[in-house]
């Protein structure tokens, strides 16, 4: 051995450690229902669910010609097609809203929530690299990916503005409530998330599956169509999918028309009993995603 | 002493073989009307009742030969995964290295991906903004700083993956094979890097192939087989008996079959020119190092490497064919058999040496291990002290002493 190694090595069993004792952290076999949750933990890495948000962002449009642009692109197309179709040909009502505006208000809402949904449900599998390699809590995966939808949303409302000025719809106190919706659809969108994101890691089918259920789960909402035309008891039913309640509470928000009722509270207790659902599932199978995914 | 950093009490981590990585629903369904007749995959404990403490301020070595459990044993270690039993607990920030560059994204620039990798890695923003200026000077890379990641040389990209894991700061270190990539200054570099963490009092956790740096870095080493700790101890001692155990004194090995493997090496021996077994090799003549392997199915370029050491882990000779010719094995009718032959011109003095073969690329190592020991006789006429003395190399010289026929000028007259 030479010799600077050898002071190296009697360096190191003679190191003294100058570091403050800190807590021990533990790594054992969880229970299987029993959630092991640190919200403080969570908390002090909330910087790392803003970076991954962020690389998201930054990420989805290098290399496109149109850019930031493709976040208009999308809703605007669907609002063409929608009034074309359901609007002018098929007459659907519409609250007394015209039509473009009343789509858009909806079709906004429900473009946030169907790619936080799928950013969630993708989120384990596209970190693949991340979760065999570091330490993070789970958790953070699924919840950064319902940030990024949230810039598309923001940057869809000057549009709708301009809709709303161009066909003369005045809005009202109640847009102080657009944040309450908001903050609903990403709730609900977490739950989901959640369910999906956990049985994604080991069925690969919820890749394929998603975009069918989104589109069924589209039309289940009222985004062509006004929950006007659902009559009396059937609403408390309708209301069981959140998305019923959270686009029209949006749209009203925006530009008027029918404002969600009681049944509302349906739609809350279904959203709270998924976001339960859905992180006791991702609890139960978080620790053996480094060794299936 | 300042206590325990480490604490690992009857850990276990058993895994289940099944058809591939993930299963599809069909599968899981038909498992669960199969599930009456018995689990057709199978399952392995990678870990078996592993007990294990590490002092705050110590620096330990594990070594242990493919699928005993090493890397098993560190995702533990840093929670990357549970075990199936038994606990672990840790004290202090753990820094895992299992890889150099996690996360990195080759559509942002270097310095987003130092802020990104950094939070990967457990640093705060401003943690990264005090200490960008020395993870930048670490790397070399400030002209690139706003360059795409993807623009970067597979050397760059290396450099400032690790500048960035160097300083992330942790209490516990654990690193995993990743000093075994890129070219010698960045490996010096990564080792100068570990020590200083060492001395700087944080707790590692090392392993590697490289039993010349773990003799080096590490005072305390375990050795791991077959998911138990065999030994624990003092590093020399211990790596010279796991020496002894993994590479036995013989002139042709043959290893177990390996049938779930795309390459499997049947045999490494010693031989001759011609390749026949060399049962007595001597200092003066030309040994050759064999290797049969057999690649079951065609897929990247391989590359082979002989490593030879000598019993404390140092590395006297690494021959790369790859390096060395240029050239790499492509295979497009498998399966096929190959033999692969290093032959070292008579350099190295009498002793007993190791034969490390590896075989793999850029995406996977097939094998890599520690395959077999050879002596080397000295001359007949080589004296036992001459023999003895400490050298690295002993080829064949030559001396010339002539008196020469001049007289000594101002003899004596310096002092």
């Amino acid at each position: 051995m030479p010799p600077q190694a050898d002071a190296a090595v009697a360096e190191l069993a003679g190191a003294a450690p100058g570091r403050v004792a800190q807590p021990w952290v533990e790594n054992a076999p969880r229970h299987r229902w029993r959630p092991r949750v640190d919200p403080a933990e969570l908390w002090s890495e909330r910087e790392l669910a803003l970076i991954l948000a962020l690389k998201d962002l930054k990420v989805r449009y290098k290399q496109t010609f149109f850019g930031v642009a493709w976040a208009l692109l999308q809703p605007l197309v669907g609002v063409a097609i929608f009034t074309a179709v359901f609007g002018r040909a098929a007459h659907l009502p519409a609250d007394g809203i015209p039509y473009a505006v009343f789509a858009y208000a909806g079709l906004a809402i429900w473009l946030y929530f169907a790619s936080a949904v799928s950013g969630a449900a993708q989120s384990l599998v596209d970190n693949r690299d991340l979760i065999t390699k570091v330490y993070f809590p789970r958790l953070l995966a699924p919840a950064a990916a319902l940030l990024p939808g949230l810039v598309d949303l923001a940057v869809s409302l000057p549009v709708i503005a301009t809709f709303m000025a161009i066909w003369s719809v005045a809005p009202g106190y109640r847009l102080l409530l657009l944040p309450l919706w908001v903050l609903a659809a990403l709730v609900t969108a977490l739950g989901a998330g959640l369910l999906l994101a956990g049985l994604n890691v080991r069925y690969r089918d919820v890749r394929f599956a998603l975009p069918y259920l989104l589109q069924v789960w589209l039309f289940a909402s009222p985004v062509v169509y006004t929950v006007s035309l659902i009559e009396g008891g059937w609403r408390y039913v309708y209301a069981l999918n959140p998305m019923a309640t959270i686009v029209t509470g949006f749209r009203w928000s925006i530009a008027g028309g029918t404002p969600p009722g009681a049944e509302a509270a349906v739609s809350a207790g279904v959203v709270v009993v998924a976001l339960l659902a859905g992180f006791l599932y991702f609890h139960r199978v978080e620790r053996s995603f480094a060794d299936v995914i | 002493m300042a206590g325990s950093a480490i604490q690992v009490r009857g850990v276990s981590k058993r895994y289940r073989l099944g058809a591939g990585p993930y299963l599809t629903l069909r599968e899981t369904l038909a498992g669960l009307v199969r599930r009456g007749r018995g689990d057709p995959g199978g399952e392995v404990w990678a870990l078996r009742d592993v007990d294990l403490d590490v002092d705050g301020g110590e620096v330990l070595g594990v070594v242990g030969l493919n699928g005993a459990g090493k890397s098993t044993l560190l995702r533990i270690l840093a929670r990357i995964t549970e075990p199936t039993a038994g606990l672990s607990r840790t004290r202090g920030r753990v820094g895992a290295l299992l890889e150099v560059g996690t996360g990195f994204h080759p559509e942002l620039t270097g310095r987003e991906n130092v802020y990104l990798n950094g939070a990967i890695l457990g640093m705060k923003r401003r943690e990264i903004q005090r200490r960008f200026e020395e993870i930048v000077a670490f790397a070399g890379v400030e002209r690139f700083l706003d360059t795409p990641l993807k623009r970067y040389s597979s050397g760059m990209y290396l450099r400032l993956a690790f500048a960035v894991a160097a300083h992330v700061d942790p209490d516990i270190v654990i690193v995993d094979e990743v000093l075994a990539v890129g070219d010698v200054q960045f490996r010096e570099k990564c080792m100068g890097r570990m020590s200083q963490l060492g001395r700087e009092g944080r707790t590692v956790v090392f392993v590697s192939h490289d039993l010349g740096a773990v003799t080096r870095l590490c005072p305390r080493t375990i050795w791991l087989e077959q998911g138990r700790v065999r030994e624990d101890g003092p590093s020399a001692g211990v790596i010279e008996r796991y020496i002894e155990a993994a590479a036995p004194r013989a002139s042709r090995v043959e290893f177990e079959p390996q049938p779930d493997r795309r390459v499997e090496v049947l045999a490494v021996a010693v031989t001759d020119a011609r390749g026949r077994p060399l049962e007595a090799p001597r200092r003066d003549m030309e040994v050759s190092l064999s290797a049969e392997f057999l690649v079951r199915e065609p897929g990247p370029p391989l590359d082979l490497a002989f490593v030879v050491q000598d019993r404390l882990g140092r590395r006297l000779l690494d021959e790369d064919w790859g390096v060395d010719t240029g050239d790499e094995l492509v295979v497009h009718d498998a399966p096929a058999m190959y033999e692969a032959r290093l032959t070292i011109p008579p350099v190295l003095p009498a002793g007993e040496y190791v034969v490390v073969f590896w075989i793999g690329n850029d995406y996977d190592t097939y094998f890599h291990r520690e395959a077999l020991s050879f002596r080397l006789l000295p001359l007949p006429d080589d004296p036992q002290w001459a023999v003895e003395r400490d050298r690295a190399v002993q080829p064949a010289t030559t001396w010339t002493v002539t008196s020469l026929d001049v007289a000594p000028r101002r003899a004596g007259g310096e002092r």
